[in-house]
């Protein structure tokens, strides 16, 4: 692992449970950062596979999160869409050290051009 | 042994007494220096001459135990591990109550804080870690202590002994053993925790929920979300103040907030240090002749906090030192809360990386829950609370990597089930049950019981529940009793319950929901989802939201609202388009404005560049296309010209349509104007199962189409109709007349015993039109209009949670709450990033 690799977006505590937070990224898409009632966080694009939905204002249940515009699943492991609906939003690696979330660069490059 | 004399004398040759063996020296006489040991001797007891140096003037004891120890529980004695013997017949050299301060690689000597400097072929470090102590004011006063090894057991024994009150700050692990131990020696204790929920590394929500309620019952008190500011008192600790100005007198404070490896050591000789010494897989740190183990060690990236993974190292340790190296590869760790009474078991980390799948059970009359987390057909993690017989089991599938499939359907009733007959069939392990075996908890029905009531003509669980009482109080068995009226029935019986479930969460329908909220006074969505069974850890977006509604409408003043259960609209206090952007609809009381309104709208418009504002179909100006980082700005601007929220995103008051009445109007009857002011004045804030609105026409030609609205009142010379339950949208429906009332107080009063009504009655997301076709309006009639007392008694209960939510929420936000909710959490420059290294 290279120094750098992984960059600090900020403490965790400031992540509601079972709610999100957002990270624009430079010259690409938003990135969306959930945290859940077990804890755990996972990052993705900020857009539905629908109609773009802007999936961190969405409810967190679980290990998912059903879109603000209209209530579709997501995974938020895989970014699938969960049930009937097909589609699927790309995921980011993202990890947790010292309470401060860090997002990998090279990742959210790729996923958020 | 006379050690002293040996290192006084010591020169530097590898002889010491006539020992010509290489020298083994371990710093740190605690969990994992002294395992090591033990492990080195298995192997090989003569290949090393050891010298252990440890910083407490004890010998090895067990570190874990201390809880136990405090909690009266254990002696000291009974704790340690090795005792001076066995020590001197494995002849290891234990130099206590001196702690090493340097080592120096090149003359491969270290020296204790006494002075003495001794020499190794081959040095273990295994410092364990350092309590870390939040840099608050106060942290040094006496009375101030952390949790790590006897000496602080002692200090806490001796104020316990004094009595009074103590504060842990931490809600971990180990601050709550520490309160459960102080608490059992008599002191009144407060738990400071930071986070939201205790044991948020370990636990999820539900199980922290039921965690949190057995301490308080126990007499403990409980704060989460609380952050300390400082510590106060002039000489010695008299309390703890919270950044939110509370002061919690104290004259123990513990901090228990976590570890830190101690590495100074390693550090200053040189040593590579991560977040602890890094090791490779046989221990060996970046010096070939220094080994490290234990909680002070990094490994593949990962530092330990608990003794399993020390027992593993261990072995690879030894392995390599006895020239056999095996290697380390990690570890996978479990927890459990070390509290008499209190079983809390959980294992993996609950995530994983794909599609996992989550098998809860619950079970309220035993306080019981229990969740598998399962992906591809293996257990990636489990959470237990109340029952954790089966911890290990599901831990030992867990670390093997076992496919659960042909036990899947029983594995959450435990390897007993699960392994017994070997049938997967629920069905089948029912009907194992004994005659004798209790299927309801809450009234101590048994099986044999349920059966009779079957037998006797109780053919659906509703008659069963009326019979017998099984599955009537907190319904958790429910399931149970549904599988032993198909096996007594077969055929015959008619299948599950025809009632709709509030969602695929809960065997429960909406009205059983609000009826067990109230009658077992349930305060919080956690608990609804323990007493009532939910097969889910927190719920979904179906019934999370009518959840924290049904306990809102329930708890007035006293619920807080749970802001992830709510709809965006309702959580950004805006409606969200769909580009993603919001729209702001500011109150128009009754649907008059004046010029500093309309100014102060148009500014915004203007200011923010808003793309579109338009007069909506309910009387106000909607401005469009905000984004949420403004949302806030704006609303200060309106709020600034007097304006508060519309509630046009809410399941709340909407809109009071008015036409102009008497005042201007030549056929008005009455100031249709003034009352729906009044109405909007009395009934704005309040949430709802659905949203609600209201209309009031100065006469019959209704003007403000009050016949198709929640509410309506049509004026006429001789008072007030008033009319329910109308719906403009999806499908029209007029209302029907409520009853004829002669002022204008009638008006609002009945108005607000409707509301009330509606409010308690009511499915989430059921407007009134849809209630009122399900309930009937002749009971709506004989609610409000025939029963005085009652219809008296809901307008006072309006009136009262009202007290809660007639403020503003875009003040509140425009003053800086919930920030969060607007801003980014961080930003991602990648180029600057890259530039700043
Ligand atoms: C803005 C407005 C249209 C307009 O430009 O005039 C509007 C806009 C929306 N309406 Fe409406 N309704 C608006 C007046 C109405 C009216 C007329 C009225 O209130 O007199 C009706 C029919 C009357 C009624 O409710 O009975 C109306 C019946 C609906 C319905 C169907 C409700 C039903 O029970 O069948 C929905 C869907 C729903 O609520 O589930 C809906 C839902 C919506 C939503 C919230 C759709 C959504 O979920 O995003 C729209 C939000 C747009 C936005 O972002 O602001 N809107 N909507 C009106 C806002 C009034 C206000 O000042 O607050
Ligand atoms: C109250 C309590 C309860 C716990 N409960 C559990 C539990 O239930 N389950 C679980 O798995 N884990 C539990 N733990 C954690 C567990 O005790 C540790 O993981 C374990 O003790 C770590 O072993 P170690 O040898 O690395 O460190 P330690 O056991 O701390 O040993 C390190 C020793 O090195 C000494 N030392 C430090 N620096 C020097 C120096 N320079 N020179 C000489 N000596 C030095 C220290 O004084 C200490 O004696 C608990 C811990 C505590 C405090
Ligand atoms: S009628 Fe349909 S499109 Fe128009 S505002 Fe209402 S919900 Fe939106
Ligand atoms: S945009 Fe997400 S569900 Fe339609």
């Amino acid at each position: 692992m290279f120094i750098g690799e992984w960059i600090d977006v900020g403490p965790l505590s400031a992540i509601p449970m079972r709610g999100a937070r957002t990270v624009p990224v430079a010259g690409g898409e938003e990135v969306a950062l959930f945290r859940t009632g077990d804890n755990q966080v996972f990052a993705l694009v900020n857009r539905c596979p629908h109609k773009n939905g802007p999936l961190s204002q969405g409810i967190v249940h679980g290990h998912a999160v059903s879109c603000p515009l209209h209530n579709w699943r997501i995974s938020l492991a895989t970014g699938e869409a969960l049930g009937e609906d097909k589609g699927c939003t790309p995921t980011i690696p993202v990890k947790v050290d010292g309470g401060r979330v860090l997002l990998c660069r090279s990742s959210t490059l790729k996923a958020a051009a | 042994m006379d050690f002293q004399g040996q290192i006084a004398a010591d020169d530097g040759t590898e002889d010491a007494g006539g020992d010509s063996r290489p020298h083994l020296i371990v710093v740190g006489n605690g969990m994992a220096g002294c395992r090591a040991i033990e492990e080195l001797l298995e192997r090989d007891p003569r290949r090393y001459r050891v010298t252990i140096f440890g910083a407490e003037p004890h010998v090895n004891y067990n570190r874990i135990m201390l809880s136990p120890v405090l909690a009266g529980e254990k002696t000291f004695e009974q704790i340690v591990i090795n005792d001076r013997a066995w020590y001197d017949d494995n002849g290891i050299d234990l130099i206590t109550d001196d702690p090493v301060v340097a080592i120096d690689r090149v003359a491969k000597t270290v020296t204790a804080r006494s002075g003495k400097t001794a020499r190794y072929d081959k040095l273990l470090i295994a410092t364990g870690s350092d309590p870390f102590i939040i840099p608050v004011p106060g942290k040094d006063l006496p009375g101030v202590i952390s949790f790590r090894d006897m000496k602080d057991v002692d200090h806490m024994l001796a104020a316990a002994d004094k009595g009074g009150e103590a504060v842990v700050i931490g809600g971990g692990l180990l601050g709550l053993e520490a309160a459960h131990g102080l608490s059992l020696r008599g002191m009144k204790v407060t738990v400071i925790h930071l986070m939201q929920t205790l044991m948020e590394r370990q636990l999820d929500e539900a199980a922290s929920w039921l965690l949190k309620s057995a301490l308080e019952a126990r007499g403990q008190t409980i704060l989460t979300g609380a952050d300390t500011a400082e510590i106060v008192g002039e000489t010695e600790v008299e309390g703890v103040r919270l950044k939110d100005g509370r002061l919690i007198p104290a004259s123990l404070v513990v901090m228990a907030v976590g570890i830190r490896p101690s590495v100074a050591l390693a550090r200053d000789a040189g040593l590579a240090v991560g977040r602890a010494i890094q090791v490779d897989d046989h221990m060996v740190t970046s010096d070939a002749d220094v080994l490290a183990v234990g909680e002070c060690v990094e490994h593949d990236g990962q530092v330990y906090g608990l003794v399993a993974p020390l027992w593993d190292m261990c072995r690879a340790l030894a392995d390599g030192l006895v020239g056999n190296p095996s290697g380390y590869r990690g570890s996978v760790t479990s927890t459990k809360l070390k509290v008499s009474g209190i079983d809390v078991f959980s294992a993996g980390d609950f995530g994983g990386s794909g599609e996992s799948e989550d098998i809860v059970l619950r079970d309220a009359s035993r306080g019981v829950y229990k969740r598998v987390v399962v992906k591809d057909d293996r257990i990636v993690g489990a959470v237990l609370y109340g029952d954790t017989a089966d911890g290990n089991w599901y831990f030992d599938l867990m670390k093997k990597g076992e496919d659960i499939s042909p036990v899947r359907e029983l594995l959450i009733f435990g390897q007993a089930f699960a392994q017994g007959g070997g049938q997967a069939d629920p069905k089948a392990a029912v009907a194992a049950l004994s005659d004798d075996a209790e299927i309801c908890g809450c009234n101590g029905v048994s099986k044999g019981k349920v059966v009779a009531t079957i037998e006797g003509g109780a053919c659906t669980l509703d008659a069963v529940r009326a019979s017998c009482k099984a599955s009537a109080s907190c319904g958790s068995c429910t399931g149970l009793v549904e599988q032993l009226l198909a096996l007594t029935l077969g055929e015959d019986y008619g299948g599950e319950r025809t009632v709709k479930t509030l969602c695929k969460c809960t065997s429960f329908g909406h009205a059983d929901v609000r009826r067990e909220i109230v009658a077992q006074g349930m305060k919080s969505i956690p608990e609804v989802m323990q007493q009532m069974s939910w097969s889910t850890p927190d719920g979904c977006s179906s019934c999370r939201p009518a959840l924290n509604y049904y306990l809102l409408c329930a708890w007035p003043g006293e619920y807080v609202d749970d802001q992830q259960s709510r709809f965006v609209n309702e959580r950004m206090h805006a409606n969200i388009q769909k580009d993603g952007t919001y729209s702001v609809v500011p109150r128009m009381w009754g649907g008059i404005t004046n010029p500093r309104e309309l100014r102060a709208i148009a500014d915004v418009v203007e200011k923010y560049d808003a793309p579109m504002v338009k007069v909506t179909g309910g009387q106000r100006l909607d401005i469009f296309g905000i984004k949420k980082e403004d949302l806030p700005a704006v609303w200060a601007d309106l709020n600034a010209a007097g304006m508060v929220s519309g509630h046009a995103y809410g399941k709340s008051l909407r809109t009071v349509k008015t036409c102009v009445g008497s005042e201007w109007c030549r056929f008005g009857t009455q100031d249709s104007t003034g009352l729906g002011v009044q109405l909007e004045r009395m009934s704005w804030g309040s949430w709802m199962p659905h949203k609600f609105k209201i209309a009031v026409s100065g006469c019959p030609r209704n003007c403000a189409e009050a016949t198709i609205k929640d509410f309506g009142v049509v004026c006429v010379d001789s008072g007030y109709e008033l009319h329910v339950g109308g719906n403009g949208g999806i499908k029209v429906r007029a209302t029907d007349l409520l009853c004829k009332v002669t002022t204008e107080q009638q008006a609002l009063d009945y108005c607000a015993a409707f509301i009330q009504l509606y409010r308690e009655e009511a499915f989430y997301l059921e407007r009134t039109a849809p209630w009122i076709e399900r309930v009937g309006l002749a009971y709506i009639q004989a609610r409000i209009v025939e029963d005085e007392v009652g219809r008296e008694a809901l307008t006072s209960r309006f009136l009262y949670s009202q007290n809660f939510s007639q403020d503003d929420p875009w003040a509140a936000r425009a003053a800086g709450a919930e920030r969060e909710q607007h801003a980014h959490l961080g930003e991602f420059r990648p180029i600057e990033a890259i530039a700043a290294e």
